[in-house]
């Protein structure tokens, strides 16, 4: 650049005019190129710091679990690794504890998803009503939320004792004898289910109340005028004006019952609660994972548990997404 | 494969303190050298401790007494609650090299797991001087096969049978603690009968004799020197006879109704001492402390503690140094005075804690020690007594402590599931194999 912009001093006239637009030419050229970088690469730049730490935290992790899951490895010893290749996927394929959790998982997921979801509608709907202290209301309904998973189930593990516990006291005064909810296969997983229920109710109620609050009034006034009672109204212009929330709650209360995992592991209580009582029976896949990896201490077949219930998500986004195409084609 | 997880961990710290130097991410700044935490400064030694518990060592201020005897260190002790915790962190400590305390707890439990592979880790205390006067079963737990000794004993837990009086007396069995001890002198099976005569004549159906089978079958079996697995470290539960007879009495008790249904130290078993729902429990010298604190003043001197048929031992614990510390000898030197008979005995006294030296088991503080809460049961004898009964060697194994939880679990279906012992001793099985293999 120097020695160019120093020549037209000694060099010949012609030869300037070309050396000068050649200059221009090139630090135009450098300017539209830092531009478009600028246009192109600056979000990149934006964006970066996320995927650093995603590649840290969760992308790394992911691929070296799946590595582990390919070994035998214990976690005293996790420098000694042998290759077992698809051994433990095999094993777990045919092990019942795995279909035993999938299964409990589901229905722990229905029990706690269906009421939680449907209380929340019919919650939401009552306090978009006008009420004197609404505020209170709508804050109370949020305090569950706000309390801890640990907190909420070593309350609801006390409540629901067999011999001491206050529900067993209540029925009883109904004649009901003492139910062992913790051996019971279906007492537990309604016990556990109910933790959930009480811990997200209200925040999904919140959330519906919002969407709620969105309505036209007139769409209200329209219906009444054409003799529609609160039930209609509520069932043909409440539900569908609110859609796309009640989709947004299933898609989050899925994942959040896959994942269930502190609450079930809290209501057993040390060793039964990592196994989801003695006959496992409410043993959910991530206490099967947490079994393996810190019961038994073996971190190749945890893994594979992980990447089983990753692989699991990916199977059931696949089949929502060909239900909702078949779904949209018949439409 | 570590080299490579190295480089790619390096890799990964690089890239996050890369983003982290442009003021977009605070890295996580946690970078360890691998160290202790414990060293020697301006004359002052540090010495970090990893413990689990109740110890005793914290709470009955004997480490503070140390620090005071020797103004020029400093003790900084970590405690876990629960041992199931501890025990995964050090796990992880170990595999990493970093993180580690110069002083490390061991559960006995674990004693196996650790000596087998983690030996190198620790430092051999075989040649401490004063360290002879342990008695010789809890020593040969920690001693690997080329007698490196990677810890030393902290308390040890041999097991008596505490009963309450006025349950034992309303369904006419005896009160007095030598007789009650005759009811089944030699033989656990006479324990199980003692249960069949309560309950045909307790007047109170609500009362059971026992609290869970599971501390039956642990007394079974924690009195033998071989228990789930043989010297050469196979797993032989299957067919031992001691384990075999164990599941059956066990099973016994369990389809007799003798029993509470409650698994100890879980939910359900605290309010059971309080409100009197079990007369009786095969009870370790550790456990007269849970049991006094959680019955509560109203049931003191309705307890008493009569010698168990046979002897033996569950629980206990053991200090070890790790060879990464920079103040090997000093920590040995403390292990060694924490551990000594004097302190030993001190603990018992506040604690309860049953010493395990040979040498504190025969001082009279501790032989002549009365329970007030137990109707003065002479505690101190009853319990070194059952120490002496037990026997000298004993072969531990990687997953005992595992293999005790499932096979309570699986005296739990038949208890409270209505699974038929048969079915139960099937899936025990099926999972020891899927835990241990």
């Amino acid at each position: 650049m120097a020695i160019s912009t120093s020549t037209p001093q000694d060099g010949a006239p012609g030869t300037a005019p070309p050396a000068g637009t050649g200059t221009g030419g090139d630090g135009q050229r450098r300017r539209t190129l830092l531009h478009r970088l600028d246009v192109r690469g600056a979000p990149y730049a934006f964006v970066a710091p996320f995927f650093v730490v995603f590649a840290a935290f969760s992308f790394y992790p992911l691929i070296y679990t799946s590595w582990i899951s390919l070994h035998r490895v214990e976690l005293s010893t996790l420098n000694l690794m042998e290759w077992v290749g698809f051994d433990n996927y095999t094993a777990l394929w045919d092990d019942e504890r795995f279909w035993n959790a999938l299964l409990n998982t589901f229905t722990i997921g229905v029990l706690s998803t269906v009421p939680q979801l449907l209380m929340a509608l019919g919650l939401a709907h009552m306090l978009n009503y006008r009420l004197r202290g609404s505020t209170f209301f709508r804050v109370a309904a949020l305090t569950p939320y706000a309390t801890s998973v640990g907190a909420a189930a070593l309350v609801f593990t006390m409540l629901f004792e067999r011999d001491f516990g206050m529900i067993n006291w209540m029925l009883s005064l109904f004649g009901v004898d003492n139910i062992d909810w913790e051996n019971n296969k279906w007492a537990a997983q309604t016990a556990i289910s109910s933790i959930v229920i009480w811990r997200w109710t209200g925040y999904n109620a919140l959330l519906y109340l919002a969407a709620m609050q969105a309505i036209p009034r007139d769409r209200y006034e329209a219906a009444a005028i054409d003799g529609a009672s609160r039930w209609q109204q509520f069932l043909k212009v409440t539900v569908p004006g609110i859609r796309s929330t009640i989709v947004f709650t299933i898609v989050l209360s899925t994942i959040g019952a896959t994942q269930l995992f502190g609450e079930p592991l809290i209501f057993g209580q040390g060793p039964n609660g990592i196994t989801g009582g003695a006959d496992n029976q409410y043993q959910t896949l991530g206490l099967l994972l947490y079994e393996e990896g810190w019961k038994n201490y073996q971190m190749g077949r945890a893994a594979t548990v992980a990447w089983a219930m990753f692989l699991l998500l990916i199977v059931v986004f696949i089949v929502q997404r060909v239900v909702k195409r078949v779904l949209a084609r018949k439409a | 494969m570590y080299k490579f997880r190295r480089k790619l961990r390096t890799r990964v710290v690089a890239a996050v303190s890369a983003v982290s130097a442009l003021g977009l991410v605070v890295g996580c700044g946690g970078s360890s050298d691998g160290g202790t935490g414990g060293g020697k400064k301006d004359g002052k030694v540090t010495i970090t401790m990893g413990l689990f518990g109740v110890m005793g060592f914290k709470e009955t201020g004997l480490l503070d007494k140390y620090m005071k005897e020797n103004p020029n260190v400093v003790i900084k002790a970590d405690v876990a609650g629960d041992e199931q915790t501890y025990y995964t962190a050090l796990q992880t400590h170990l595999a990493a090299g970093s993180g580690l305390k110069d002083i490390q707890g061991i559960e006995i439990g674990r004693a196996k797991e650790l000596s087998d592979t983690q030996k190198d880790k620790f430092v051999d205390l075989a040649g401490v001087a004063g360290t002879d006067h342990f008695l010789p079963w809890k020593q040969s737990q920690v001693t690997t096969a080329d007698k490196k000794v990677i810890g030393l004993g902290t308390d040890i837990g041999p097991m008596a049978v505490c009963y309450r009086k006025d349950l034992f007396e309303q369904a006419g069995l005896p009160t007095d603690r030598d007789e009650v001890a005759k009811l089944w002198e030699g033989d656990w099976s006479k324990y199980v009968d003692a249960g069949k005569r309560f309950k045909q004549k307790s007047k109170d159906d609500k009362v059971a004799f026992m609290d869970s089978s599971s501390g039956l079958f642990n007394a079974m079996i924690y009195g033998n020197s071989q228990q789930f697995y043989d010297k050469e470290g196979e797993l032989i539960y299957a067919t031992n006879p001691v384990v075999k007879d164990a599941w059956k009495l066990a099973s016994e008790a369990a389809t007799s109704d003798l029993t509470a249904k409650l698994r100890q130290f879980q939910p359900g078993w605290d309010p059971g001492l309080a409100n009197s729902t079990f007369a009786s429990t095969v009870c370790p010298a550790w456990m007269l402390a849970h049991i006094s604190e959680k019955a509560g003043p109203k049931n003191k001197g309705k307890w008493d503690v009569a010698k168990a048929p046979k002897g033996a031992n569950w629980g206990g614990a053991f200090l070890g140094v790790m060879e990464k510390s920079p103040v090997k000898k000093e920590a040995q030197e403390l292990v060694a005075w924490l551990t000594a008979p004097e302190q030993q005995a001190y603990i018992f006294k506040k604690l309860g804690n049953l010493p395990s030296s040979q040498t504190a088991l025969e001082m009279p503080e501790v032989v002549n020690a009365k329970s007030d809460y137990f109707s003065g049961a002479p505690i101190g004898q009853i319990f070194a007594a059952a120490a002496q009964e037990i026997p000298d060697e004993q072969v531990l194994g990687r997953k005992d402590g595992t293999i005790k939880d499932i096979f309570s679990q699986g005296l739990t279906l038949i208890e409270a599931q209505n699974k038929s012992p048969k079915e139960a001793w099937e899936t025990s099985d099926k999972r020891i194999e899927k835990a241990a293999g």
